[in-house]
């Protein structure tokens, strides 16, 4: 409990500093057409880093049944959610540390997201879940 | 480029990525924000504790934060917020990840499942925005 509070606290914290939490800054990483700002990629990069080394070892002491198939559900779920990564600027972690904001547009979005969630799981009862 | 930040994008990264690590180590949990987030809403209930520990540490981050430096917010019209949020919500739902779950934790865990969803959310990000801001 403890330590998931603490861990959600730290990437709040890495979501802000990296510019994350700024959906202006996400929309110039995406806008390659325009004024492209690439520093998500160093986002992703930096913590890509991390996790790389210390993944393996950890998923190796304790296994976990993770999917590893590609299927026409990752594909179709990936391209719904990064239309709607594209027009809001918000992914999932970044829209809810911005709920902090107290901005009725952030509490729309959330709102939105957790309602799309719960169409997706009656539509597909089956799903991957995490 | 006017608007790169380094120095600050590499260090949220690994701040990021040691939470990520340490949910792993301490939790035995994928940090992927949206399996989190759904996993709250799903029926029967089941580990809703830290779930919503890790939701209200994002929570509290963001409070923290913004008692320091104010939020930079993009206004836009709640109409496309909604379309993004439901979109968002039932896509990462349908993919079974988002930015972190396949970005942060399955690329680092080298899974070719995570790649494709990256570079396919990546993609229809840029096409989106790209209508969004040069054709409409």
């Amino acid at each position: 409990m403890i330590s998931a509070f603490g861990a959600g606290l730290l990437f709040g914290i890495g979501l802000w500093l990296s510019g994350m939490a700024n959906p202006g800054k996400v929309l110039d990483f995406l806008d390659v057409a325009g004024h492209w700002d690439p520093s998500l990629l160093l986002v992703m990069g930096g913590a890509v880093a991390v996790t790389a080394v210390a993944f393996r070892p950890l998923l190796k002491r304790t296994p976990m049944d993770l999917k590893s198939s590609v299927d026409k559900q990752l594909v179709i779920g990936a391209a719904i959610f990064g239309l709607g990564w594209g027009i809001g600027g918000y992914c999932p972690g970044p829209a809810l540390t911005a709920l902090s904001t107290f901005s009725a547009e952030v509490l729309v979005f959330v709102g939105a997201m957790i309602a799309g969630g719960v169409l997706a799981r009656i539509a597909s009862p089956a799903g991957p879940g995490a | 480029m006017n608007n790169f930040t380094p120095v600050s994008a590499l260090a949220g990264g690994v701040l990021i990525g040691v939470a990520s690590v340490w949910l792993l180590a301490a939790n035995g949990r994928i940090a992927g924000v949206s399996g989190i987030l759904h996993g709250l809403f799903a029926q029967p209930p089941g580990d809703r504790a830290w779930r919503a520990a890790f939701i209200a540490g994002l929570l509290v981050a963001g409070v923290v934060w913004q008692f320091f430096l104010p939020a930079n917010q993009n206004p836009m019209h709640w109409g496309w917020l909604a379309l993004a949020g439901l979109l968002v919500g039932f896509g990462t739902r349908i993919g079974g990840g988002c930015t972190s779950g396949h970005g942060v934790c399955g690329l680092g865990r080298f899974s070719l499942r995570s790649l494709v969803a990256v570079v396919v959310f990546m993609a229809a990000g840029m096409a989106a925005t790209y209508v969004i801001r040069h054709v409409l």
